[in-house]
C-alpha cells in the first residue's frame, strides 16, 4: 500500500485509474447489460434456438427447407413468429399427416417446452408475432357482448354465430372453436393460420381479440345457457327442419296409424 | 229455418229444460236440420286420411300461439340498446323487433316455450301439407269432382310457405336479416321495375324502417286470412264431394265405407287435435327453434354461416346456391341471370305440380267423376311423375344445404354443388323411370298373386318326386283390391284415312294427346289384369303347377 500511495501524485497516477475505471466499466457492462434481442450468444435462449433447429430438422424441414425458406409442400417460415409455431403445434396441426384440403388438428405429440424451443428457431429466422402471454387472451376482464359484436362483424361468415364452424371451398372447413383453448383462438386470429385471414393488433387490438374469446366462451361451452333445450347443433334451420320431419312428423304419422288402427271394427268380444 | 217453427204444437212445449233451451235456439238457428244432415256424414278410416288433419290442428295451434305472440312483440325497427337478462347482449343495439322478441323469449312467462310451439308448429304445418299432398296425389284423390279443392290445397300450400317466410323475418334478428336481404336481392334482380319493386317494398332502401311493419300485417293479418278463408273452402268441398276411399270389398264409386261423424269420428279427430298439440309442444320443450339470442340483432354488414331458410324455403335457396352466377351487361344496365334464372324457376317448381289434375285429364281423356283411390301402382306414369318431382325437390334442398353436407360428410361444396346441377336435370328422368319399372314389376306381381294365389313358403314333395312350393289362393277381398281398377286405353286417333282412301286431318295437338295418352296407359306402361276367363281356366282343377 505505501508504494501506491507514495505514487499516487505520478504524473501517469491519473491515467491508469482512468484506465482502471474504464475497464471496471465495460466489464460491468458486458456481464450486465441485456444482450439485444437479435444477438446470439450462449445465454438459455439462444440454447433454445439450438434445440429447436434440432427438432426442426426431424419435424418440419422436409416441407419446410433446411433452414425455413419453405419449398414446394411447404411455406416458408421466415416472419411467421413464435405465435404461429405454438399454434400450429400445439394443435397438432403441424407437422402435418397428409397433403388433402386442409391440414387437420389432431393429438399433439410435442410437450410445451419442446414447442416452445421450436417456437424460438422459427422466432430467430425474422420478427413476427410472438406468443401471447395469459394477461392478453385471458376472457377474465373482457366485454362478451361487445365480442360478440365484432366476431359477427369478422368471424361468423365462416365460423358460424357462435363458433360451430362451417364449409370453405373444395373441402377446406373453418373447424369449430367450441372446447379450444383461449390461447389457440388468440393465435389463430393474431397470425392466420392457412385459410383465415390475419387480425394482428394494428387492426384488432389485443383487448378486442380478448372480448372474442370472451364471446364464445360466454355462447358454446359447457357453462352457456341453453334455455331452449337441445340445441341441435345451433347450426341453423337445416337440422331443425331434420327434426321436424322426423321427429316431429314422423310421431304424428305413427300417431295418426295408432287412432286410424283403433276402429270399432277391432272390438270383437 | 221455417220449417222447424212447427215443431213446438207437433211434439207439445218440452217440459225438460235443456229441452226447451235447445227448442229456442233451434227456432232462430235452424241448426238440427243442419246437423241431422251432417251429424251422421260417414268418413273413411285410414291414417293416410289425417294427415290433412294434422294440417288443420297444426294451423289452429299456430293461431292460438300466434295471438299470444302478438300481445308481446313490438313490429318496430326503432333502435334501442338491450339491457335485459341475456348478457352477452348487454349494451347492444337493436331494433325495438329483436329487443321484444328477446323480451318473449327470456322475460315473458312461457314466452320461449310459446315461441318455440309457434316454429316447431310452423315447421310441421308445411311438412304436413306436403305428405298430405303427396298423398293426395298418389293415389289420385285429385281427379274429378275434386280439382279445385286440390288447387284450393295448393295454393294453401303456397301461402303456407310465404306466412311462414314473413314469420321467420319478423325477430329481425341476423339470420331472418339475411333472408330479407336474399329476398330483396331476388326482387332486385327483377328486370326493368327491380329497384322500383325494392323501394316500393321496403319504402326506400334495404333495410329502412317499414319492412317489419309491413312483414308483420301481412304475416299476422293478411296471409293468415286468407289461408283460414281457404281453410274453409278446402272443408267445405270435402264435406260437399265426401271423402274418397281405398278401393276393397263393399266400396263402390257410389258409397262411403266408414264411421259416421259423430259420435266416433269426431272423438278421434277431437282426441287427435291434443295428440297433435302435445307432440308439438313436447318438441318445443325438448329442442330449441330458431335461438335469436345466439345470432344477435340483423345488421346489414354483417352475416354468418349456416344462414339458411326454414326447410320449406330450401328448395329456393337451393336453386340460388347451384345456379352459375351468370350476368349480362348492356345498355348500362345489367340482367342478373344468377338469380334471375332461379327466381323464375322457383314458381315453376310449385306450379309444376299445381296443374298436374288439369294435363292428366287432358293426356288422358278421362272426365268422368272418381271417388275410389288409385293404388299408385297401377297408375305408373303418375306415380313416376310424383317421384321424378319430389327427387327434383330433395335435389334442391342438399343445394340450399351444400355447406352442411359438406361439412358432416367431409365433401367438397363444389362437388356438391356439381352434383346438384346434373342431378337437377338428370335425377327426375332416372328416378321416374325407375319408379315406373317397379310400378310395373309390382302389376306383375299383383296379376300373379290373383292367377296363383299367395306364395305360402310351404314346400312339398309330390309322390314321383317333385317339389312344389304350395299357392295359397286369396280370399274375395283380396281379389278385388288387386282387381276392381279400370285399366284404361289409350285415345284412339281413329284410322289415318278416311272411307274414301283420303288422308284425314288430324290437329297436331291431338296427335301429341294420343303419343302422351299411350305413353299413360300403353302396352309400356300398364300390365294387363287377369280377365274372369284367365282367372277361371287356371283356378279350374289344374290345381298348382
Amino acid at each position: 500500500m505505501k508504494k501506491l500511495s507514495a505514487r499516487r501524485r505520478h504524473p501517469l497516477a491519473a491515467l491508469v485509474v482512468l484506465l482502471f475505471a474504464l475497464a471496471a466499466t465495460g466489464g460491468l457492462y458486458a456481464v450486465l447489460a441485456p444482450a439485444p434481442k437479435a444477438q446470439a450468444d450462449a445465454s438459455q435462449s439462444s440454447l433454445a434456438i439450438e434445440q429447436g433447429k434440432k427438432l426442426y430438422s426431424v419435424g418440419c424441414a422436409s416441407c419446410h427447407g433446411q433452414s425455413g425458406q419453405g419449398s414446394s409442400n411447404g411455406p416458408s417460415l421466415v416472419g411467421v413468429g413464435s405465435a404461429a409455431v405454438d399454434f400450429q403445434v400445439s394443435t397438432g396441426r403441424m407437422p402435418a399427416k397428409q397433403p388433402g384440403p386442409q391440414v387437420e388438428a389432431k393429438k399433439n405429440t410435442y410437450g410445451q417446452k419442446e414447442i416452445d424451443q421450436l417456437a424460438a428457431y422459427v422466432a430467430s429466422l425474422g420478427p413476427g408475432p410472438a406468443t401471447p402471454t395469459k394477461s392478453q387472451y385471458s376472457p377474465a376482464n373482457a366485454d362478451a357482448a361487445k365480442g360478440g359484436e365484432l366476431f359477427r362483424t369478422n368471424c361468423s361468415q365462416c365460423h358460424n354465430f357462435v363458433g360451430k364452424g362451417g364449409a370453405l371451398t373444395e373441402g377446406k372447413f373453418a373447424p369449430t372453436l367450441k372446447g379450444i383453448k383461449a390461447k389457440d383462438v388468440y393465435e389463430a386470429m393474431q397470425t392466420g393460420p392457412q385459410n383465415m385471414p390475419s387480425f394482428p393488433d394494428s387492426t384488432m387490438p389485443s383487448d378486442a381479440k380478448a372480448n372474442i374469446i370472451a364471446y364464445l366462451k360466454a355462447v358454446d361451452s359447457a357453462q352457456s345457457p341453453n334455455p331452449g333445450g337441445f340445441t341441435l347443433g345451433t347450426i341453423g334451420p337445416v337440422s331443425e327442419g331434420l327434426f321436424a320431419w322426423v321427429f316431429g312428423l314422423g310421431a304424428l304419422i305413427a300417431l295418426a296409424t295408432w287412432v286410424a288402427a283403433r276402429t270399432t271394427k277391432a272390438k270383437k268380444s | 229455418m221455417s220449417t222447424t217453427t212447427e215443431a213446438p204444437t207437433r211434439r207439445g212445449r218440452p217440459t225438460n229444460p235443456g229441452e226447451r233451451v235447445a227448442e229456442w235456439t233451434d227456432g232462430r238457428l235452424g241448426l238440427y236440420k243442419l246437423a241431422k244432415s251432417n251429424l251422421r256424414k260417414v268418413f273413411p278410416d285410414h291414417w293416410s286420411f289425417m294427415l290433412g288433419e294434422v294440417c288443420l290442428y297444426s294451423f289452429v295451434i299456430l293461431i292460438l300461439t300466434g295471438v299470444y305472440l302478438t300481445l308481446f312483440f313490438h313490429p318496430s325497427m326503432n333502435e334501442v340498446v338491450y339491457n335485459g337478462p341475456y348478457a352477452p347482449l348487454d349494451g347492444v343495439r337493436m331494433s325495438e323487433a329483436y329487443a321484444s322478441t328477446m323480451h318473449i323469449s327470456f322475460e315473458v312467462r312461457g314466452g320461449l316455450l310459446v315461441r318455440q310451439i309457434h316454429h316447431w308448429a310452423a315447421l310441421i304445418f308445411i311438412a304436413a301439407m306436403i305428405v298430405h299432398m303427396m298423398r293426395v296425389f298418389f293415389t289420385g284423390a285429385f281427379r274429378k269432382p275434386r280439382e279445385l279443392n286440390w288447387l284450393f290445397g295448393w295454393t294453401l300450400l303456397f301461402l303456407g310457405m310465404f306466412t311462414g317466410f314473413t314469420g321467420y323475418s319478423l325477430p329481425d334478428d341476423l339470420l331472418s336479416g339475411t333472408g330479407v336481404r336474399f329476398m330483396e336481392g331476388a326482387v332486385l334482380s327483377t328486370p326493368i321495375v327491380g329497384t322500383y319493386l325494392s323501394m316500393f317494398l321496403f319504402g326506400g332502401e334495404f333495410p329502412g324502417h317499414d319492412f317489419v311493419g309491413r312483414f308483420y300485417s301481412v304475416h299476422i293479418l293478411l296471409l293468415p286470412g286468407l289461408m283460414a278463408g281457404l281453410l274453409v273452402a278446402h272443408l267445405i268441398l270435402v264435406f260437399f264431394h265426401k271423402h274418397t276411399q281405398f278401393p276393397g270389398a263393399g266400396k263402390t264409386e257410389k258409397n262411403v265405407v266408414g264411421t259416421p261423424l259423430l259420435p266416433i269420428y269426431t272423438a278421434k279427430a277431437g282426441g287427435f287435435f291434443f295428440l297433435v298439440f302435445g307432440v308439438i309442444a313436447a318438441i318445443a320443450a325438448i329442442a330449441t327453434i330458431n335461438p335469436i339470442w345466439t345470432m344477435g340483432p340483423y345488421r346489414p354488414d354483417q352475416v354468418s354461416t349456416g344462414a339458411q331458410p326454414d326447410w320449406y324455403m330450401g328448395f329456393s335457396e337451393g336453386l340460388i346456391r347451384v345456379m352459375p352466377g351468370w350476368e349480362i351487361r348492356a345498355w348500362g344496365h345489367t340482367l342478373v341471370l344468377g338469380v334471375f334464372i332461379p327466381l323464375m324457376i322457383f314458381p315453376l317448381v310449385m306450379v309444376a305440380i299445381a296443374v298436374y289434375p288439369f294435363i292428366e285429364s287432358w293426356v288422358t281423356g278421362d272426365k268422368s267423376e272418381h271417388h275410389l283411390l288409385d293404388r299408385p301402382r297401377n297408375r305408373p306414369v303418375r306415380t313416376g311423375f310424383g317421384v321424378a318431382w319430389l327427387t327434383l325437390y330433395f335435389v334442391l334442398l342438399i343445394g340450399g344445404g351444400n355447406d352442411l353436407w359438406a361439412t358432416h360428410f367431409h365433401l367438397s361444396i363444389n362437388a356438391i354443388t356439381w352434383f346438384v346441377r346434373v342431378s337437377f336435370f338428370v335425377a327426375p328422368v332416372i328416378t321416374f323411370w325407375i319408379t315406373k319399372r317397379i310400378c310395373l314389376g309390382l302389376q306383375r306381381r299383383d296379376r300373379d298373386k290373383v292367377l296363383h294365389g299367395r306364395e305360402s313358403g310351404i314346400i312339398k314333395r309330390l309322390p314321383h318326386g317333385e317339389f312344389i312350393e304350395v299357392h295359397e289362393p286369396l280370399s274375395q277381398q283380396q281379389l278385388h283390391v288387386l282387381t276392381a281398377h279400370a285399366q284404361p286405353q289409350p285415345l284412339d286417333l281413329g284410322p289415318e284415312v278416311d272411307e274414301n282412301g283420303v288422308e284425314r286431318k288430324v290437329s297436331p295437338v291431338a296427335k301429341v294427346q294420343a303419343r302422351l295418352s299411350r305413353g299413360f296407359y300403353g302396352e309400356n306402361s300398364q300390365i294387363p289384369k287377369p280377365t274372369v276367363e284367365e282367372y277361371e281356366e287356371i283356378t279350374s282343377g289344374h290345381g298348382h303347377h
